[in-house]
């Protein structure tokens, strides 16, 4: 146990920690500024901003010395006996005198600079700046040069901290970036011909604490205080990063990652950030829809439930008097049914639907949806990894069907079952992206060919999904679904990880989301709530048992903590 | 805030003397008022029949204007700070990147809802570039709600209506002596920065 004294106050620390002089201060809430220091990037101490006093405490005698000059934090360790002392007058005029030196090469463009409200300068100069400018320059606009597709760089901006050199170097591997020239004129760029072209690109823009990198997909569309924050977890591949959604009024304009040491640390991939267009794309469906002698007629979401009833008990006439309550007399033929658990739906949805199903039919056939797959899976120097299955749930949804079933039914097999020996019914929920990233035309059907699909034609089909594919179209009942950043719920990563997170945006008019849907099919009373039901999971099957309590933020791991 | 509160000070009402107590007094000083009202110059107008003459017009609080810059064009650079401020939240723009080599950003679209505005003059006061004034012209009148929806180019008209009579604000200020005036207007996100 070593303690570190802060501003006088002790902190203890543990012996394995090896933390610097920000990280103890940040312990007990003092904050000491910093632009260059990183926590996930090398540290180089060069923006000098964190300077602290720092001396030793003598263990024996208890007399303290103080170092006569004043030391980065960053690059300070922090052992048994250090002090540090971050509020002296001091460390307050050498943080003055570096704002105003950043402050003497910045165009100070706050109005149309995309970073400001979030902008560590900005805050920074408020907290610890001189309240006037001396230097006898007046505002100007910074040069502007895009680096790649993905990011354009504010030349004037920079406060160089190398921050985002750093991470191209360290974190995506392909050092695109680097400072040219020297002294009072460097400047960050690209060679020519090699743009910053990496699959984390977009990460530099989070990491900037100015607003010298701007994010193209975002710049300008709008003001950072106007958005609100969702924590959510990103759908586009099995590695399910932390993130956080960025939305005003129903609308997202940006994907950031939020930190998990367990899974993405602070990084996201540039096909997550930007891969949430097809939410807000037009060619969503939107209505209800259900085949009434062979021609599709819309169907109000109040009849849903009975016009399900009647598809799953075969019970013909959408308007038979019995309540949408499953057959109790067994005396009408034995159906067969079947339900298609998307990889895409929650852990709670997953379970919400079997139970429905399950209650027309305890031996209902209950297989997994169709897995994305795209390329290989693509590990980064630092550990990062793209998946190259492109659902979020497939272990949650696979643990899910090996606790009910005792096995796993992949699509494939599934479809050469319903060949064999057609189901009655069979719904099948969906809820996957437009194949090729955010065009929705390109919805895949490849994997949908119609022979494949024939083994489905004598059933009654119930399709979930959110754009028109080959199977939705031969739907006999048609329910348009919800976006991942629609849906509450859980997801379980490849790591066994689970998350949990609440919609951050709500679905557009017409649409119900999967669980809302669900638990008014089930006639539970009120809003569908995932936590409610997730606790049933963990209670019922011993897989979920780690998630039976509060979910933390970061999740927890399903595998690990069943063991202990 | 709970009456325990330690800001809050508590005074007690002055006592009244037997003058105040009795009605009288009072009763003839507002007599006094009413009658010198009665004598004196008349201070209303008859509108719509005679027109208001505005005093200051650099303080009057009428209908908006987006002001031009030398070489006419909106002045605006889309920062969204009028919008931040209004209290009526009747600013709505659409800010992109524009097309002319020295600016970078510009409004594509900037309405205002003139009949959910309360002519306040924040959107004035929170400007940057001085790009939005309110102008004094009063009799703001419509005949439907949406003509009342100022867009980019009714509110760049108004100031070519108005910009002759009233030029624009800005040129009119006292120049400002502090040395803090270079930074006048971008830095004004820090409060404790002398804006001109
Ligand atoms: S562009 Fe941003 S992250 Fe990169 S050196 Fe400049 S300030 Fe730092
Ligand atoms: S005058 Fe006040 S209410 Fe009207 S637009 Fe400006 S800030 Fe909004
Ligand atoms: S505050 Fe001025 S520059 Fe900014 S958006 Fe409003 S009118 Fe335009
Ligand atoms: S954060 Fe320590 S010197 Fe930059």
């Amino acid at each position: 146990m070593a303690i570190v004294l802060i501003n006088g106050q002790e902190v203890e620390i543990g012996d394995d920690e090896r933390l610097n002089g920000i990280q103890v201060a940040a312990r007990v809430g003092v904050e000491v500024p910093h632009y260059c220091w990183h926590p996930g990037l090398s540290v180089v101490a060069s923006c000098r901003m964190c300077l602290v006093e720092t001396g030793k405490r003598d263990a024996d005698s208890g007399e303290i010395s103080m170092l006569p000059k004043l030391v980065p934090g960053c690059q300070t360790p922090a052992r048994d006996g250090t002090v540090f002392v971050t509020d002296s007058e001091k460390v307050r005029q050498a943080r003055a005198m570096v704002e105003e030196d950043l402050l003497i090469r910045h165009p100070v463009d706050c109005p149309i600079c995309d970073k400001a409200g979030e902008c560590h300068l900005q805050d920074y100069h408020f907290e610890h700046g001189r309240s006037e400018r001396r230097a006898d320059i007046k505002p100007f606009h910074s040069r502007r040069r895009e680096l790649g597709d993905t990011v354009a760089l504010f030349v004037d901006r920079c406060v160089m901290c190398t921050r985002c050199v750093r991470f191209t170097r360290e974190v995506s591997g392909d050092a695109e970036l680097m400072v040219v020239h020297r002294g009072a004129h460097e400047e960050i760029d690209v060679f020519p011909g090699f743009p910053l072209e990496n699959k984390l690109s977009g990460n530099v823009v989070d990491l900037c604490p100015v607003g010298a990198l701007g994010d193209l997909d975002f710049l300008y569309s709008q003001r950072v205080w106007f958005m609100k924050q969702h924590a959510s977890v990103c759908a586009g591949c099995s590695t399910g990063c932390s993130i956080q959604v960025e939305e005003n009024q129903d609308r997202i304009h940006r994907l950031k990652p939020r930190e998990n040491p367990h899974i993405n640390q602070w990084w996201m991939c540039d096909e997550g950030r930007y891969g949430w267009k097809y939410v807000h794309d037009n060619a969503r469906c939107l209505a209800p829809r259900q085949k009434i002698e062979g021609v599709l007629q819309p169907l109000d979401w109040s009849d849903a439930p009975a016009a399900l009833h009647a598809a799953l008990t075969g019970e013909a006439g959408e308007n038979s008097n019995s309540k949408n309550s499953p057959p109790k007399n067994s005396n009408s033929k034995k159906r067969r049914l079947a339900a298609v658990l998307s990889p895409f739906l929650t852990v709670e949805e997953a379970y919400l639907l079997a139970t429905y199903i399950r209650q027309y039919d305890e031996n209902a056939v209950l297989a997994l949806g169709r897995i994305p797959q795209a390329g290989a899976d693509e590990s980064f120097p630092n550990g990062f990894t793209i998946r190259a299955e492109k659902c979020p749930n497939r272990r949650g949804v696979e643990m899910l069907l090996s606790a009910l079933t005792g096995d796993v039914l992949s699509w494939e097999s599934f479809l050469e079952q319903a060949a064999e020996t057609p189901f009655d019914a069979v719904w099948i929920s969906g809820g996957y992206p437009p194949a090729d990233g955010n065009d929705a035309a390109s919805k895949e059907e490849e994997s949908l060919a119609p022979e494949l699909l024939a083994g489905l034609a004598s059933s009654t089909l119930i399709v979930q999904d959110l754009f028109a594919s080959a199977l939705w179209r031969q739907a006999d009942i048609q329910l348009p679904g919800a976006a991942f950043v629609e849906r509450s719920g859980s997801f379980v990563n490849a790591g066994n990880r689970l998350q949990s997170f609440e919609w951050a945006i709500r679905p557009p008019a017409g649409v119900m989301t999967e669980g809302q849907l669900y638990w008014r099919l089930l006639d539970r009373d009120g809003l569908y709530n995932a936590r409610r039901v997730l606790e049933d999971v963990a209670r019922e099957h011993i897989a979920f048992a780690a998630a039976t309590s509060e979910i933390p933020a970061t999740g927890v791991d399903l595998l690990l903590n069943q063991l202990v | 805030m709970q009456a325990t509160d330690p800001d809050i000070r508590w005074v007690e009402p002055p006592k009244l003397g037997l003058g105040e107590r009795m009605y009288l007094p009072l009763f003839l000083q507002g007599l006094t008022t009413t009658t010198k009202h009665l004598v004196s110059a008349k201070v209303t107008v008859s509108y719509p029949d005679q027109e208001p003459e505005i005093n200051n017009p650099l303080i009057y609080r009428g209908v908006h204007r987006l002001n031009r810059d030398e070489q006419g064009r909106v002045k605006c650079v889309a920062c969204f700070l009028c919008a931040t401020a209004c209290p009526a939240h009747c600013i709505d723009i659409l800010g992109v990147e524009s097309p002319w080599e020295d600016r970078e950003k510009y409004p594509e679209s900037f309405t205002i809802d003139e009949l959910r505005c309360i002519f306040c003059g924040m959107c004035e006061q929170a400007c940057p570039v001085d790009a939005i004034e309110l102008t004094s012209l009063y009799n703001l009148t419509g005949r439907s709600r949406e003509e009342m929806i100022f867009d980019k180019e009714k509110l760049l008209s108004v100031y070519d209506a108005t910009k002759d009579k009233e030029p624009m604000k800005s040129a009119q200020l006292p120049p400002v002596t502090t040395p803090s005036a270079t930074t006048s207007t971008a830095t004004s996100t820090s409060p404790t920065e002398g804006g001109a």
